[in-house]
């Protein structure tokens, strides 16, 4: 019993911070209607960026912030120089996003280098919390409670907000929105950006536990894939779920069928695509 | 009239190029005193046969896959796999793994053909990232990161395919025959009906055409002929190993097909040899060969969406001045 | 006097004589889409050879029904039969080898396609050639000269070789007319064929259509009334998804329920 708990434990720690990196790409996609391959690379960067940060003398949250802030800049700087040129070619851009990708993966290697690295997280978040027989690391409990917060921040924003209303105007019917007068092309880059500052959240977070190495960018990628997949494109109820399925099946996958737990992770996603592929929220 | 479109034109410049294509390993040897350009021209035409089968898809039915590549895993895979752990024979075990990359397309093709567009392209990576998975993961099986190694190139009749030159012109003859049945593919009434349908499958459904069936049976041609490169890439490399079917390959793969010029049928090999040379000589001098590749990506899209072809036609118009091509256009309206 | 819908279409359902064949019969046809009816319980029968308008406001579902009858939608319930045959759930690209043809009334044509691998592509639709691998397309004369009989019955030839985008909207309303005649169709389904046609166009579209052979079937949707009352044999006339006329074309002009909605008599 206290096997399952603990395993259930790490696959919903795990799919919260599938979560902070799969509901930017959500978002992208529900939007803007592209895959934006570059997704991954976010998260790595900010991975390296925060370390970065920190080794100059940054406090982890400082790194937290200012990783995002950067990376946001970057993804702003994607959507109004490149992606622009090419408005209305969903999968021109979808291919561009996939050049920068490549580019960002080598300029990656060239800074940091090959080894791998983890990010020191700070003492308050070290050690585990002790529940009956169990023990649950604290940080794991921290990445579970960011992500909470990040997903009612979010909720409340789409929600509550003008800005938020805007952009569901967007994804429901785009040219609805543009004849009510609403700047879709700045919606577009309020969106990517927000959407990169959440996958560079979700990259530093992912810091302090799993490793920082050239690599995991493609690695990270198709989880978030498998997200977005399941939950639905633009929804942020569907990003919840389908993390929290992808981060359960990831686990108990390795945990229990090692040698084809890719196989569990992906099969699933495969057959919902073919049988519903707007996902388990999405519209069509 | 230009002169390219005088009939001899293209004929000629074919054979003239099919002579320098037969005659490279002596020429090489001669000037350059190695084998290393014959290497590259051998890696081009493997890559070159799995790009030719992905334009099928992409240029001339329209559907973008981000995971061709498995079908060259699987095809490699399938060979070593037969030969090391089943201790087949090389030709038995060919044939096997051509057979299982073609109906691994036929299964897979069930699930990717109920979407369109990015979906699409998201459900040929997750494929792709399946077999990936599998390769790494199912050790028992695939030796997982070690890879299968040990495949050595067999004695095809009194030459040993061995010696480099020996397989370049064994994979030169393979390339040839795969680029005439793709070619009379393409020109096909079947072919045709590829291009109809990217233009209205509304339309094609309404005539008559088994819009779903089509699409299939296409699916399982590019499934084929990507099998057919992983034969012919794991003798050549003689071991296959699971960062061959991670993402970057398969993106290396669409580069080689959008840089080409997808919808033509010489444009893919074209842009597997600019890929391939690239990456051999950019990595003598740095190793930042990535950086080069999505930068040569972004351009392409940006402003050759038609490939090669269409830039050296645009750096053309631009060298000999508008007035010349305005007066062109003259001609030809005046007709 | 006949004044009401309902008597007209009772009149409709009396047996047909001997000699004429049923070619449509439509009974009680709906299309539900998530709770807007948009076709509902139509019923309606077309005789081998007739020509048949088929007018409404919009939004009457006419376009609708279409698809219904093309197979490009399937019915919420009723029945869809062709020439004695139960065509309710067959498969839309199998209706053309019964001899269904239909055209869109928003142009759809392979534009980046020149007009004559526009006609050579349908007339290949339902031959076995269609899934040949070898031999090239250009080497099958039999389907190029079809193409270029039909683009010579309108006087189009010398258009042949030009990309459908290139052309006039007048000309490729011809053309997708063109492409459904391919095949000898026994139903022509004609979808605003007139729709943005300019006078003169649409009187040499109106030419085009009398003179078709005299055993196709047609069922045109048409806007445009002169044009409507020029091509009919017979007229059905749909509201809100039902049928409320169907008779000769000075049944439904002396019709009451049609004037009100037409012209707002009372």
């Amino acid at each position: 019993m206290d096997f399952w708990i603990t395993q259930a434990f790490n696959g919903i720690s795990y799919g919260a911070l599938l979560f902070l990196f799969a509901s930017g790409l959500s978002l992208i996609f529900g939007v803007m209607r592209i895959i934006n391959l570059a997704h991954g690379s976010y998260y790595l960067m900010a991975g390296y960026l925060g370390l970065t940060l920190m080794r100059i003398g940054s406090t982890y949250f400082l790194a937290i912030l200012g990783a995002a802030v950067i990376i946001a800049l970057v993804g702003i700087i994607m959507v109004r120089v490149f992606l622009r040129k090419l408005s209305g070619n969903d999968l021109g851009q979808v291919l561009i996003t996939m050049g920068f990708a490549l580019i960002f993966q080598d300029v990656a290697l060239l800074i940091w280098g090959g080894d791998p690295f983890t990010i020191n997280v700070p003492k308050a978040l070290s050690g585990s919390v002790e529940v009956g027989p169990l023990f649950f690391p604290k940080y794991r409990v921290f990445i579970v409670l960011m992500a909470v917060l990040i997903g009612l921040g979010l909720w409340l924003f789409q929600s509550k907000t003008r800005s938020g209303s805007m952009i569901r105007a967007a994804v429901d019917h785009e040219e609805m929105a543009r004849g009510m007068g609403i700047n879709v092309p700045l919606v577009y880059i309020g969106v990517y950006a927000l959407g990169a500052f959440l996958a560079a959240v979700a990259g530093v977070i992912g810091g302090g536990f799993l490793s920082i190495y050239p690599g995991l960018d493609f690695e990270i990628l198709p989880y978030a894939f498998v997200v977005v997949i399941l939950g639905g494109r633009g929804s942020l109820k569907g990003a919840v779920v389908g993390s929290l399925v992808v981060g359960l099946i990831d686990n108990f996958g390795k945990v229990l069928f090692p040698e084809l737990s890719y196989f569990t992770l992906f099969a699933p996603m495969v057959i919902i695509l073919a049988v519903r592929p707007v996902g388990l929220f999405g519209k069509a | 009239m230009s002169v390219l479109e005088k009939r001899w034109v293209k004929p000629t410049l074919l054979f003239i190029v099919f002579l320098v294509f037969l005659a490279l390993p002596r020429i090489t040897l001669t000037f350059f005193g190695s084998t290393y350009l014959v290497e590259l021209f051998v890696q081009s035409m493997i890559y070159g046969i799995l790009a030719l089968s992905l334009n099928l898809l992409l240029g001339y039915m329209g559907f973008p896959s981000l995971g061709h590549g498995a079908y060259l895993g699987i095809g490699a895979y399938a060979t070593g796999i037969c030969i090391i752990k089943l201790h087949m024979g090389t030709l038995p075990a060919s044939i096997l793994a051509i057979l299982i990359a073609t109906f691994a397309a036929a299964l897979f093709g069930l699930f990717a053909l109920r979407a369109r567009g990015v979906y699409f392209l998201m459900i040929t990576l997750a494929l792709a990232m399946l077999v990936w998975g599998l390769a790494y993961r199912w050790v028992s099986l695939t030796a997982g990161d070690n890879g299968i190694s040990g495949i050595s190139r067999p004695q095809l009749g009194p030459w040993s395919l061995r010696e480099i030159t020996h397989y370049y012109y064994f994979v030169f003859g393979i390339f040839l025959l795969c680029l005439f049945i793709i070619s009379r593919i393409v020109h096909s009434p079947f072919g045709r009906s590829l291009v109809g349908i990217k233009e209205s499958e509304s339309r094609m459904r309404t005539l008559g055409y088994n819009v779903w069936l089509h699409q299939y049976v296409c699916f399982v041609i590019a499934g084929f002929f990507g099998g057919v490169s992983g034969v012919l890439f794991i003798f050549y490399n003689g071991f296959i190993s699971p960062p061959s079917l991670e993402v970057t390959p398969n993106m290396e793969i669409l580069l080689m097909v959008a840089l080409g010029g997808p919808g033509t049928i010489i444009g893919p090999f074209i842009g597997a040899i600019v890929i391939v040379f690239l990456k051999n000589f950019v990595s003598v001098y740095t190793e930042r060969w990535l950086i080069f590749l999505g930068s040569i990506y972004i351009l392409t899209i940006l402003y050759a969406p038609k490939g090669i072809l269409q830039a050296f036609d645009l750096a053309w118009k631009f060298l000999i001045g508008r007035s010349t091509a305005e007066k062109k256009q003259e001609k030809e309206y005046g007709k | 006097m006949e004044n009401n819908g309902e008597a007209l279409h009772r009149s409709r359902q009396t047996p047909l004589p001997a000699t004429q064949e049923s070619c449509l019969r439509i009974e009680g046809l709906s299309k539900n889409f998530a709770g807007l009816l948009a076709v509902e319980d139509v019923s309606l029968e077309i005789c081998s050879g007739e020509r048949r308008v088929m007018i409404g406001p919009n939004g009457a579902g006419k376009t609708t029904l279409f698809n219904l009858i093309a197979g490009n939608l399937l019915p919420t319930s009723g029945k869809v039969i062709f020439h004695g045959e139960d065509i309710t759930r067959l498969p839309c690209h199998r209706r053309a080898y019964k001899g269904i043809a239909r055209t869109y009334q928003i142009t759809n044509l392979f534009f980046n396609l020149s007009v004559i691998d526009n006609l050579v592509l349908a007339a290949a639709a339902l031959e076995k050639t269609k899934f040949s691998f070898f031999r090239p397309l250009t080497s099958y004369r039999h389907l190029y000269e079809k193409g270029l009989e039909l683009l010579s019955w309108i006087g189009m030839e010398t258009t042949r070789n030009e990309l459908v985008k290139n052309l006039s909207y007048g000309v490729q309303r011809q053309i997708e007319i063109l492409l459904a005649l391919t095949k000898d169709p026994r139903l022509l389904l004609l979808d605003e064929p007139t729709a943005g046609l300019s006078p003169a166009e649409a009187a040499m579209m109106v030419d085009i259509l009398k003179r078709l052979p005299s055993n196709i079937t047609f069922l045109i949707i048409e806007h445009d009334m002169d044009v409507a009352f020029e091509l009919a044999e017979f007229i059905t006339v749909l509201h809100y998804g039902k049928v409320i006329a169907d008779g000769s074309v000075d049944a439904i002009k002396a019709n009451r329920t049609v004037q009100e909605i037409y012209l707002g008599v009372k």
